[in-house]
């Protein structure tokens, strides 16, 4: 029997909740709306000719700052250009996915039948993406992958296209440039899971094939908190460099930390990696340990173009200047430009699944990062790649760019 | 053998940690007979604080003895208002309340912090490595196990050779006869929650170079200091500091050598150990 | 003098006596579950957009349901039940990808597989008491989980388990992504599942659990197999938890590690308490609650969602431990008692 006091409790807590979940009827509404322009005005036909676009992005939990990155890469390119394009107003639903396939799938299928979205973007995780593509093929809606990086994900449906990078990819150059410069063994290090898996397999084949040797190659489970044991056995192996791959974010910090501890560097083994380990938005955290680690990635802050220069503008703009924007920015922001340029070569009218797919194959654009071309083949992204060292430039640490590889395709393909 | 010495001392660091902020969890559950599994956030928090006092220019050391301060305020609030009642409810209500209070941590550190890891400046003094016996250890982590070792002794200390120990010792032993003693009961509780959810904001602080900050660190970790508390036993000190070291050093080392198995390990050691010693290494209450 | 003065109970013998109706006991579907049932079927035809909402709901329902089992009736608190659900889901998945797809007999051994995962591990939650106990099932959770991210050969590892495919239901109704199918085939399971545990409840058996929840002792010296019905009760409730993982699997054709995670074994102890424990419906209440007010404070802002639920939690816990329906009840209960005394008030008020 609950006491008097709590039953009266409990009653007055469910009548706030009401209140709460009343007031958030409305608010939800609000949400799902584009910021529009200042000073535009909203056309009165626009409503039914607008385009709408579903993000399904981690927003909570552990990947929660890959969403806010993505996210803001959207939204910087919708500010560029006044919520709309060619004058039909761009309508951005917003789900949190929280990195799990299983919610992904359910919010994605509501985006789909329910709010009728005329494509689906976001995907910051693999397994997400693997798991929606199904639906995509179902219902003929075009899936635009604006980070995550397995090499087979575009595989999986013919509606998918990818703007961001893949793993090989990335890696090949890395692999390339360590044989060229004087590095014949290299311990692999990389996290256990298909990302992690492509690395790896890519840098061996590319780094044999040029004459080095992968002397041990361990794999690092996906959370994993302390690197100390890691980093120890590849001081043990004395090999002369070691190649990393974690995924963006706490991970790269995280092996940073016991890197410095453990004096890696001091012992004399070079640390090269993907350039996930030295993205943009950690790269700060990891200070003087981080100077001199060469990585190959596709964007980096500090590359010098009026493009990159603009989007910067515009991402501080939206998101503040607390966050910098990093590669997933770069996804979003080229995602929306992608989806863009789509809709501007189909003209007016509903958006066809087919026809859109159609027109992304082929797409060029002047990124942020450099040029790229969508695969007409594979529906991949087709980019430069660079190879970086980071230097630290007044207070704040970039991944500067010395050496370039062009219109690398993504050789897992 | 120069690996071995290096994986023993990184075990010995990260299990030294642990106790740090274990040590309240095991009193908590021993003393006052509460499953608190908010003791996570207790040490969160710790951590953000530190945080949010160095990006005010306080120095790193110097946030720490505050740390314990206020959290140790916390955790006295948090008894006053909360635990004193949870005391005399099941276990299901205890875990309940506790996770529930878990969940408004992270949320709450999520709204103020963001989702993005946090960084720490340490002193310069403490970032390199010393070399000893050839051996090249982090200067870090030497601390660690030095500041708590010290901790350690004067805890020990506390407990055995003040009045304060002693009323907590015969509280843990038998709460109706210490109170029919004369003994404050009830102040003991509240001063113990509270030193205990002291030293784990302390160890929160301290762990953010070695663990990391986010949001959800009082979720991630708060397995590894249940298993602390439930594999040393809950309420004796020795018991704490055995299952630390214990787990820590199998962690790294596992993770050492047989990296395929690692985090298992200290699952199935657990399962073990629980089998073998069911109310724990040193336990009392069965 | 006695004789002038009626005595309450002499009032109360000519009022409609208030025995309380221990709720649940009689067997009889009362009227308000026919309501529910049928409530359960309108999604099919007023919601069709919800439908995939409404599965992964009754879904969640089933999973606490079998952990009202071991809690609401034998009085286990599990931290680990998601482990039965994520082997009930991984073993439907792998059945899938391997070419057997049927739904049912997927499902059959499904079940199978995670009752025995249940028995063996049994043994160990059961011998425990309190806090040994209480890490023991969070240790074996976590080693599943950790066993499923080590052979990602296997099962996938952290990208989880795709490529499923379930093919049609009863060879008639194929699973498309408007869900009807699905929920239908949910429902079923649901329903079978649940009159099954009703039965089982009212049985003697489930007599025995309620005894053994309240007094182990006192069931020991009655002569009661205490250790045994724990072990069956557990099983079983490993066993409907993988009914639950496989159904979920076969719903989204997909199976991640999160299934086996924490957080799914919490949010199942959050979703019963707050329905409220020991009493049937209260699986299938905090689910609807908790799953609505997840989809509805996400969208708005997630980390809004974890700090409400994580308040209202704690506030479950001091202040309304029968959750929903248990604070119905009592409600509906002290209701009864005023209308009684109202009755008897009349008689008393004779009195000089």
């Amino acid at each position: 029997m609950i006491a008097k006091f709590g039953s009266s409790w409990l009653s007055v807590w469910l009548l706030a909740l009401g209140v709460v979940l009343s007031s958030c009827r409305s608010s939800d509404a609000a949400k799902t709306e584009a910021e529009p322009a200042p000073g535009a005005t909203r056309p009165a036909e626009a409503a039914s000719d607008a385009i709408k676009v579903g993000l399904l992005a981690p927003f909570s939990g552990p990947f929660a700052s890959l969403g806010a990155q993505i996210e803001g890469g959207i939204k910087a390119y919708l500010d560029t250009q006044g919520g709309n394009i060619d004058g039909r107003k761009v309508e951005l639903l917003v789900r949190d996915d929280t990195g799990a396939p299983d919610v992904a799938k359910r919010l994605a299928q509501g985006l789909i039948v329910r709010d009728q979205v005329d494509f689906i973007a976001g995907f910051a995780l693999t397994p997400v993406a693997m798991a929606v593509a199904p639906l995509a093929t179902e219902a003929k809606k075009p899936m635009v992958i604006m980070n995550a990086a397995t090499s087979s994900i575009t595989t999986k449906s013919p509606y998918v296209v990818r703007v961001s990078l893949t793993l090989p990819q990335v890696t090949a150059p890395l692999a390339t440039w360590a044989a060229k410069n004087g590095i014949h063994d290299v311990y692999s290090l990389v996290s256990d899971y298909a990302p992690g898996a492509d690395a790896e397999a890519q840098f061996k084949k590319t780094f044999e094939a040029a004459g080095g040797k992968v002397v041990a190659a361990d794999k690092v489970p996906v959370n994993n908190p302390d690197f100390a044991p890691f980093v120890q056995r590849v001081k043990d192996a004395k090999p002369e460099a070691v190649f990393v791959f974690v995924p963006a974010g706490t991970q790269g910090i995280a092996f940073m930390k016991a890197a410095r501890e453990r004096g890696l560097t001091e012992a004399g083994i070079r640390i090269i990696a993907t350039g996930d380990l030295t993205e943009d938005q950690q790269i700060d955290p990891m200070g003087d340990a981080a100077l001199g680690v060469v990585t190959t990635h596709h964007y980096s802050a500090a590359h010098a173009s009026p493009e990159n220069d603009a989007f910067k503008a515009a991402f501080a703009k939206v998101a503040g200047t607390q966050l910098r924007p990093n590669f997933m920015a770069v996804g979003g922001y080229d995602g929306m430009a992608a989806i863009a340029a789509v809709v501007r070569k189909l003209g007016p009218g509903k958006i066809d699944g087919d026809r859109a797919i159609e027109a992304f194959e082929g797409l060029e654009l002047s990124s942020p990062r450099g040029p790229i071309r969508i695969d007409p083949e594979t529906r991949d992204v087709i980019q430069t790649v660079y190879v970086r060292k980071v230097e630290k430039r007044g207070e704040s640490y970039y991944n500067v760019e010395f050496e370039e590889y062009p219109a690398q395709k993504d050789p897992g393909k | 053998m120069a690996s071995f010495f290096g994986i023993v001392f990184d075990g010995v660091a990260y299990g030294s940690l642990l106790f740090l902020i274990s040590i309240g969890l095991s009193v908590t559950m021993g003393l006052m007979n509460i499953v608190n599994l908010a003791h996570g956030a207790f040490a969160m928090f710790g951590g953000y604080l530190s945080v949010w006092l160095s990006a005010r220019g306080v120095p790193f050391l110097v946030t720490l003895p505050l740390c314990f301060v206020a959290l140790g305020l916390a955790g006295a609030g948090c008894e006053r208002v909360f635990y004193q009642r949870l005391r005399r409810r099941s276990q299901l209500d205890q875990v309940l309340f506790t996770i529930g209070l878990t969940f408004v941590a992270v949320a709450s550190a999520m709204l103020v912090w963001g989702p993005v890891e946090q960084r720490v400046e340490l002193p310069g003094a403490l970032r390199g490595q010393l070399q000893v016996l050839g051996v090249g250890l982090g200067a870090y982590r030497a601390f660690l196990i030095a500041l708590v070792a010290v901790l350690s002794i004067g805890l020990v200390l506390l407990v055995e050779k003040t009045t304060f120990g002693a009323r907590v010792r015969a509280s843990v032993d038998n709460e109706s006869v210490s109170a029919g003693l004369g003994i404050p009961v009830d102040r003991v509780f509240c001063l113990t929650f509270a030193f205990g959810s002291g030293l784990a904001g302390l160890g929160g602080a301290l762990s953010i170079d070695v663990l990391g900050l986010e949001p959800t660190f009082a979720l991630k970790y708060l397995v590894y200091f249940l298993l602390v508390v439930s594999v040393g036993g809950a309420g004796s000190l020795g018991g704490t500091a055995v299952a630390s070291l214990v787990l820590g050093s199998f962690d790294v080392a596992g993770k050492y050598y047989v990296p395929e198995v690692g985090a298992f390990i200290i699952y199935g050691l657990m399962i073990v150990l629980l089998l073998v010693f069911p109310a724990g290494l040193y336990g009392r209450r069965a | 003098m006695s004789s002038d003065v009626v005595p309450p109970v002499d009032a109360s013998a000519s009022a409609p006596p208030i025995v309380a109706r221990a709720p649940g006991l009689d067997d009889r579907f009362g009227r308000l579950e026919i309501v529910f049932w049928l409530l359960a079927i309108a999604p099919l035809l007023v919601l069709p957009d919800y439908l995939v909402l409404a599965s992964q709901v009754l879904i969640a329902a089933l999973f606490a349901l079998s952990l009202d089992l071991i809690l609401g009736y034998a009085g286990i608190v599990s931290l680990g039940h998601a482990a039965f659900f994520g082997v009930g889901a991984y073993v439907a998945g792998l059945l899938s990808v391997r070419g057997h797809a049927e739904p049912l007999s997927g499902l059959v051994v499904a079940a199978l597989a995670s009752g025995v995962v249940g028995f063996c591990t049994s043994f160990l939650v059961v011998g425990g008491h309190g806090l040994t106990r209480l890490m023991v099932t969070l240790a074996v959770g976590l080693s599943l989980h950790e066993a499923a991210n080590q052979a990602s050969s296997v099962t996938g590892g952290t990208d989880g388990l795709s490529g499923m495919e379930t093919s049609d239901l009863l060879s008639l109704l194929p699973f498309d992504m408007l869900g009807k199918t699905a929920y239908l085939y949910v429902l079923g399971v649901c329903f079978v599942v649940f009159l099954l545990v009703r039965r089982l409840v009212h049985s003697p058996f489930g007599l025995s659990l309620r005894g053994i929840r309240e007094n182990e002792r006192r069931m020991h010296a009655l002569g009661a197999p205490v250790q045994r019905r724990l072990i069956e009760v557990y099983t079983l409730a490993a066993a409907l938890a993988g009914v639950a993982g496989a159904l979920s699997a076969q719903t989204t054709e997909f199976v991640g590690l999160e299934t086996l995670g924490f957080d799914r074994s919490a949010g199942a102890l959050v979703m019963l308490v707050l329905g409220g424990a020991g009493r049937l419906y209260g699986a299938f209440v905090g689910s609807c609650l908790f799953m609505l007010l997840q989809s509805v404070f996400s969208d708005i802002h997630p980390a809004y969602w974890q700090f409400w639920m994580g308040c209202l939690v704690m506030l479950i816990a001091f202040f309304a431990r029968g959750g929903i329906l248990g604070y119905a009840s009592d409600m509906l209960m002290r209701l009864r008692e005023r209308r009684a005394l109202s009755a008897a008030a009349p008689a008393a008020r004779t009195r000089a």
